[in-house]
């Protein structure tokens, strides 16, 4: 057995290295490639000494390193957003996207847009932060109306779908006739961008998904009593009603940050929790929990190098390269869950 | 109800405020095993779930060694009481050892992280339900049989008082079934843990409780020790069978008889006439078994299998009239077999029923002999 628990430690181990590892690679090579392309030892130079030319000091500091970071902290989120639903819904194939929570967030995020756009000229990061977390309950309410009547999984999962289509539709009609100059600026963010995003969005979204992070890590415990089920986990002792509705709360909190931030993303939520369980080959929570973060901004931060450089100087959505990675990852997931029966 | 350790006081279970069964009053030892049979959707399972809090009650309270489980808090109640469900539970990449040791929940840390001494108590209960070799193996991965050893292991290292267990053998074929059940023998008489489980085996179920809970779907209707409750009209009423039997004796369970007059005349004692009853049965051939002591083997399946059977009291000699009922019997018959029969001082006339059987005057000839 202590054999076994060496092997089972060397293999997080190795896991977290090479996430680690990519992660910094990462965050340079995106850093290093754009319209202007700046040297390694320049970018060096510039973070650690700040020193260095003016313009790729400032093309580094107030564009690239926000949104390569933000990358980073809304990956991380929609990841472990992700983890949590599956564990809610006991159900591998639920996220914020499939359930239609991301949907529920844009909508409320796109009437607030327009209605303060309209007024006032200006939205707060907290309102939309607020309005996003709104609309993420609602949808999970209406989710949980849903899984109260049917047990199905497959149903729900329906039921996340076309939810998550009304929300668009209400959302795209407003958009429609909306005035010319809050379209700009809803078009692009509802089909979910990292770009454009300032210091002080960082700080409000790092602090937000950092205290959702810390109190998902102390409940890896009753989570991981949950993944028996909801009969053994009580049994256990958790206090199923108030877990359940932490689990909610965390979960609606991470999802409702990314998408107030940069719009729905796709598959994340899915196929990252899955993948990160597959390398650590466990689902304890202890180790799935800090390794989905660091899955996720490694999986976000490189979906938006190629959605910045594939077709540069055109930049895709981000959902468009995080659904030709992630959608694959679920459909495999799902061929291997048939075999598995 | 004295000094019971647990206790079901006017307990009322059902789902969603409808009650399926009220009045359950029961009174059990410490270390006893209590099982619950009755026919399927009686509501043994709703009794289990009521009691382990899964379950709101209707009515009624149920007091653990005084105190009421559904006012503890769930903390304080699962380091008293573990459960080993019906359900079957697909944890993802987990180990058995991750399951087993899942059952230290209540004892480990904020971040549940296993000390050397959780780690002993899980390797402990897996020694306790011979299941050490499977620590590594992946949960999904093992049989139904290891499966059922598994959770009972991750109920054990919980260190419960009381141990509650929903049809646990099912699914597991006779070998693991009986290996399960001598490991809860074994841990309730060391251990002094109350089992309350349900059984579909009956046959079982008298020989491994010390008390039996009968529910048939309206009502308890009979509680008590395996020996008041195992008698066949009980066991007829509660599984509503008409066209089978149940022998208490060995409980076990015998199809319906050959309907009809007997075609064929058994001989035999001591057991030697049971091949040929079951032979006869598969066949569906009605026929009529003796002169049998009422203390053969032989005779307690007859009672049950045979249209016809001629008894006479133990150790007696067989007395006239039973000779003249035995020939007769065996006169109708159209054949005769001699199953083997073990003469002694008592039972010589047995010797003048198979003399008289060989005689072709009557109209049965020998027949074959099994």
């Amino acid at each position: 057995m202590d054999m076994e628990k060496l092997k089972r430690r060397s293999r997080y181990a190795l896991v977290f290295a090479v996430l680690s590892a990519a992660f910094f690679v990462i965050i340079i090579w995106n850093i290093n490639t754009g319209n202007v392309h700046i040297s390694v030892p320049e970018i060096f130079k510039i973070l650690f000494l700040g020193s260095g030319d003016t313009t790729e000091y400032s093309i580094i500091w107030k564009i690239r390193l926000p949104r390569i970071l933000m990358a980073a902290i809304l990956g991380g989120a929609l990841s472990l957003s992700g983890f949590l639903l599956q564990t809610f819904f006991e159900n591998p194939i639920a996220g914020p996207f499939v359930l239609g929570i991301s949907s529920g967030a844009k909508m409320v995020v796109a009437l607030t847009m327009i209605y303060f756009m309209g007024r006032f000229k200006a939205v707060s990061s907290y309102t939309l932060i607020a309005a996003a977390f709104i609309g993420s309950l609602v949808s999970i309410g209406f989710i949980l109306l849903f899984s109260r009547r049917i047990r199905h999984m497959a149903t729900l999962l329906v039921a996340g779908i076309m939810i998550g289509y009304i929300c668009s539709a209400i959302t795209d009609f407003v958009v429609t006739f909306a005035e010319d100059s809050d379209i700009v600026n809803l078009h692009g963010w509802s089909l979910g961008s990292f770009s454009g995003m300032s210091w002080s969005n960082v700080a409000i979204a790092a602090a937000v998904i950092g205290v959702a992070f810390v109190f998902t890590f102390l409940l890896s415990k009753p989570i991981g009593a949950y993944q028996l089920g909801e009969a053994y986990a009580q049994s256990m002792g958790v206090n199923i009603k108030a877990f359940r509705v932490m689990l909610i709360l965390l979960s609606s909190v991470l999802s409702a940050c990314v998408t107030a931030f940069a719009g729905p993303i796709s598959f994340v939520g899915i196929a990252v929790p899955f993948l990160i369980k597959r390398c650590l080959n466990t689902s304890k929570p202890l180790v799935v929990i800090p390794g989905t973060f660091l899955g996720g901004a490694v999986f976000c931060m490189l979906c938006d190098l190629i959605a910045r450089m594939a077709f540069a100087p055109t930049e895709l959505n981000i959902s468009t390269v995080t659904s030709v990675f992630g959608a694959p990852v679920v459909i495999v997931m799902m061929l291997r869950r048939q075999k598995g029966r | 109800m004295g000094d019971y350790y647990v206790k079901l006081k006017n307990l009322v279970v059902g789902y969603n405020g409808k009650p399926l069964l009220s009045d359950i009053n029961v009174g059990i030892g410490r270390g006893e095993i209590v099982t619950l049979i009755g026919p399927n959707g009686a509501g043994k399972s709703t009794i289990l779930k009521s009691i382990s809090r899964q379950l709101k009650l209707l009515g009624g309270s149920v007091l653990m060694d005084g105190n009421n489980v559904h006012e503890l808090s769930y903390k304080a109640l699962s380091r008293k009481m573990a459960v080993v469900l019906t359900e079957r539970m697909k944890p993802e990449l987990m180990t058995c050892h991750d399951v087993v040791a899942t059952g230290r929940y209540p004892y480990t840390g904020r971040l549940g992280l296993l000390t050397a001494e959780d780690e002993r108590k899980v390797e402990e209960a897996m020694e306790a339900v011979h299941a050490e070799k499977l620590g590594c193996r992946d949960f999904g991965a093992i049989s139904d049989g290891q499966r059922q050893r598994v959770l009972l292991a991750r109920a054990i290292c919980q260190e419960p008082d009381i141990i509650l267990l929903d049809e646990p053998t099912s699914f597991l074929d006779i070998r693991h079934k009986l290996e399960l059940l001598a490991i809860l023998r074994r841990m309730a008489k060391e251990k002094q843990i109350t089992v309350i489980m349900s059984l579909h085996e009956i046959d079982l179920a008298e020989k491994i409780s010390d008390r039996i809970l009968c529910v048939d779907g309206d009502a308890i209707s009979h509680y008590g020790r395996p020996e008041e409750i195992f008698k066949e009209e009980v066991i007829r009423e509660l599984y509503g069978i008409d066209n089978g039997f149940f022998d208490p004796c060995f409980g076990s369970i015998e199809l319906p008889k050959p309907e009809g007059e007997p075609e064929v005349f058994v001989l035999s004692s001591c057991g030697t006439g049971i091949p040929v009853y079951r032979r006869l049965q598969k066949e569906n051939i009605p026929f009529a078994a003796g002169i049998l002591y009422t203390n053969d083997v032989d005779y307690r399946l007859a009672r049950l299998l045979a249209s016809e059977v001629i008894a006479e009291e133990p150790f007696q000699e067989i007395r006239e009239e039973t000779f003249e009922r035995a020939l007769a019997v065996m006169k109708r018959c159209k054949r005769v077999i001699d199953a083997g029969v073990t003469v002694g001082p008592c039972n010589r006339r047995m010797e003048e029923l198979l003399k008289a059987a060989e005689n072709p005057a009557g109209p049965g000839t020998g027949g074959f002999s099994a």
